[in-house]
């Protein structure tokens, strides 16, 4: 038993003998110092992870060779702004990519802009905008990364008109796991081109990207707000007003039933053409484009959450959602007031307003189904009852207008998203999931298809079905190529590709 | 590329993830059963390689999926064990909860001073609690969360004349629990000192007089409650709390005349 005494004092000294087997060895002890909690945007799920803040390519190189040698896998991360998991990598290597952040070149002439992955939209907007400017797809957050960005192929409120954010991306170069860089564009390695935008971070990490900017010649939207009545005529609208618009979106009480289905509110923008705006070399200001701290002039938005909590439930927020709608049918009926607002008050509104931390501590997941223009009606109708017969209805549903794109792992249709939010409790997460199931059966039904950014509860045979085999086999094989050794992963892709 | 015994986390249907030290009979071995039970991920570690895989089965069959994963280590080879926890970590995909169980209790006559049945006493009882629960307070503090349990005893309140060495064992665990606890409860973590009174297992083989004994699962599964709790100390069964506030407000002068 003495043998117990000498453990003791092996152990004292033991650590001097690991250290020297990592030296000589086969693998490293992760680095305990780099463990940080990391949280899905929604908060409804998050996990351990060893983060890594390079801020240039040469330590982002060096970050895959430290992973290789601990033998973990390595994920990546921009503004942490997916909903669900597709930004997490647990108990493994998490690259942040914030610390790259520098603009690379900006040309004011031609519109073109170079910028590192951790550049984020905020950045992006505010450097171009008084040069007469505006990246042309913009999320509902400005705190997203442009790699981030790219890696989910974002989009705006312009979906059908511009597509998502790679349709204006003209080249990057992406930094494979081996340490080599490979420049792509639609010329240059087209294929890795069209699957890394969307590839959700899988195939490599963006050391830069090129994109162009949209001429914009005024610092403000032309805005139409009205009310409408149903989800029918919502999408007529829509689609009566598909060319002479440059935004659409619409806010839909998840609460109405019967007649009302869909009921909510619309917003449609419109750029000024030069001229129109007799102002502009004001209203292009960034000084204009504050997004005000207080609402309406006077209590500060910080303290919005605080009093929405009590609402956070079926019935407050039936009674919420009931009094937006109504105030917008008084105040601006169906026809509609015309405004003219900054462009970034129009779109930025997840950062005007901190509506996640009013759902408490279970978070929110979000699920977002595209659906193909003609099937779009019925469906979205469907979707929105299944909620409400399963008492969970949406807390915030947005609908949107899209169009097809060239890229390989697309969420992209000729057609309609519905996104809806569900807020997340201990007593709620398997209804949530049953829910979530049945619709994913519907949306496919319809020919639908999902988006990773959003995505919390798909599975593998679902996503299979949505992409296609074809689709599937060909970006893993893409993938072999780009990360022979399997370097590369989140949990995301743990959930939905591997074994798939 | 990653090592990984279990599928893939599901943003929807989280899996607690749980350590279990001292996994292969008694106590250890019913705890086992009950969080997976309860849907957990658990590692067992024990010394007794034949009893630990059958505990696993036993308990894998009962959730009808793997759900426990046996790991084999004498929790008194202190120094393989920063390794084995981080492996065991990454294995089971992270770690919400660790229960260090492992106790021995050798019987000792009233006037037996063996060093080398207290050494071992003191090594399996308290420095392979501390050698363990030292990594998972570390992680703990960096990740913000988690769970630590102790599983003490009511021996640990009052030093009796009976097994000096036990006793100082399971007191040093409370003491040791106790200041993990004002370390770690600021940055979210909880401690929670178990402290079972008579349970059924091998170390009752040894005790003197015994009485309101309970059986392993019985006890594993207040102890499951406690934790759900997040109690700081629990007794069980809790009518103990009460007994052991008696005994400890015995003056001295008289407990050192009392044959308890």
């Amino acid at each position: 038993m003495s043998q117990v005494i000498n453990n003791v004092f092996k152990a004292v000294g033991g650590q001097n003998g690991r250290r020297q087997a990592e030296e000589s060895g086969t693998r490293w002890q992760p680095p305990a110092g780099r463990l940080e909690p990391v949280m899905a945007w929604g908060g409804a799920s998050g996990s351990a992870s060893y983060v890594y803040r390079p801020s240039t390519v040469e330590a982002l190189r060096e970050v895959f060779a430290v992973a290789r040698r601990s033998g973990l896998t390595v994920g990546f991360r921009g503004g942490g702004n997916s909903y669900g998991d597709a930004a997490l990598n647990n108990e493994n290597v998490l690259v942040d990519f914030r610390r790259m952040n520098r603009i690379l070149a900006w040309d004011p002439v031609s519109g073109q802009i170079c910028v590192e992955p951790g550049v984020t939209l905020a950045q992006l907007w505010q450097y171009v905008l008084e040069d007469g400017w505006w990246p042309p797809v913009v999320t509902g957050t400005m705190k997203i990364t442009i790699g981030g960005g790219a890696a989910m192929n974002v989009h705006g409120k312009n979906a059908w008109k511009m597509g998502p954010i790679g349709d204006h991306i003209i080249a990057f170069d992406l930094m494979l796991p081996s340490g080599e860089i490979i420049t792509c564009s639609r010329e240059e390695n087209a294929d890795v081109f069209y699957a890394a935008i969307g590839g959700f971070g899988m195939l490599g990490a963006f050391t830069s990207l090129t994109l162009r900017m949209k001429r914009i010649y005024s610092g403000l939207l032309e805005v139409d707000a009205l009310a409408s009545p149903n989800l029918a005529h919502m999408m007529a609208y829509f689609e009566r007003h598909l060319d002479d618009s440059d935004y659409l979106v619409g806010w839909i009480d998840a609460f109405g039933s019967g007649e009302s289905l869909g009921r909510g509110q619309i917003h449609r923008a419109t750029y000024l053409a030069e001229g129109e705006d007799a102002n502009a070399h004001e209203t292009i200001r960034l000084s204009e484009q504050q997004i005000p701290e207080t609402v309406m002039g006077l209590f500060p938005k910080m303290w919005l959450p605080i009093f929405m909590r009590p609402f956070y439930n079926n019935l407050g927020w039936r009674a919420v959602c009931w009094a937006k709608y109504m105030s917008s049918r008084v105040m601006e009926g169906t026809e509609g007031v015309r405004h003219r607002q900054p462009h970034a008050h129009f779109h930025f509104l997840l950062d005007a307003i901190p509506f996640k931390k009013a759902y408490g501590p279970g978070g929110i997941i979000q699920y977002q189904a595209f659906i193909p223009a003609e099937r779009a009606p019925e469906t979205m109708k469907r979707l929105l009852r299944m909620g409400q017969t399963h008492g969970i209805p949406n807390y915030l549903s947005v609908l949107k207008r899209h169009r097809p794109d060239p890229f390989l792992m697309t969420h992209g249709l000729n057609g309609y998203s519905l996104a809806m939010d569900f807020k997340i409790t201990e007593g709620n997460r398997a209804r949530v999931r049953q829910l979530a199931r049945e619709m994913d059966e519907v949306v496919l039904g319809a020919g639908g298809r999902f988006y990773f950014a959003k995505d919390s509860t798909l599975r593998p045979e679902v996503v299979r079905r949505f992409l296609g085999q074809e689709t599937v086999d060909a970006f893993c094989a893409l993938k072999a190529r780009c990360d022979p050794e399997g370097l590369i992963e989140t949990n995301l892709w743990r959930r939905l590709f591997v074994g798939a | 590329m990653t090592r990984r015994a279990v599928g893939p986390e599901r943003p929807l249907n989280p899996r607690e993830k749980a350590i279990v030290v001292g996994a292969s009979s008694g106590i250890g071995a019913a705890l086992v059963q009950a969080l997976a039970q309860r849907g957990a991920t658990v590692a067992a570690v024990a010394r007794s390689t034949d009893q630990l895989e059958a505990v696993c089965e036993g308990a894998n069959a009962a959730a009808g999926e793997r759900r426990a994963f046996p790991y084999a280590h004498d929790v008194t080879n202190f120094d393989e064990i920063p390794e084995l926890f981080q492996r065991i970590v990454e294995e089971i995909g992270g770690l919400d909860l660790i229960v260090y169980v492992a106790g021995i209790q050798p019987p000792v006559a009233p006037d037996e001073y063996n060093f080398e049945k207290d050494a071992a006493m003191v090594g399996v009882n308290l420095l392979g609690a501390i050698a363990w629960l030292n990594n998972a307070a570390k992680r703990f503090k960096r990740t913000g969360g988690g769970q630590i349990v102790g599983i003490s005893s009511i021996s640990g309140d009052r030093g009796r004349a009976a097994f000096p060495a036990y006793h100082t064992s399971k007191g040093g665990l409370n003491i040791y629990l106790e200041s993990l606890r004002n370390r770690l409860s600021r940055h979210g973590v909880t401690v929670t000192t178990i402290k079972p009174g008579f349970v059924n297992t091998r170390l009752l083989e040894n005790a003197d007089k015994t009485f309101w004994v309970i059986s392993p699962e019985e006890a594993a599964s207040q102890i499951v409650e406690a934790v759900e709790q997040k109690k700081q100390v629990a007794y069980v069964p809790g009518r103990w709390r009460w007994v052991s506030l008696v005994i400890q407000m015995i003056p001295s002068f008289i407990f050192r005349r009392l044959n308890l």
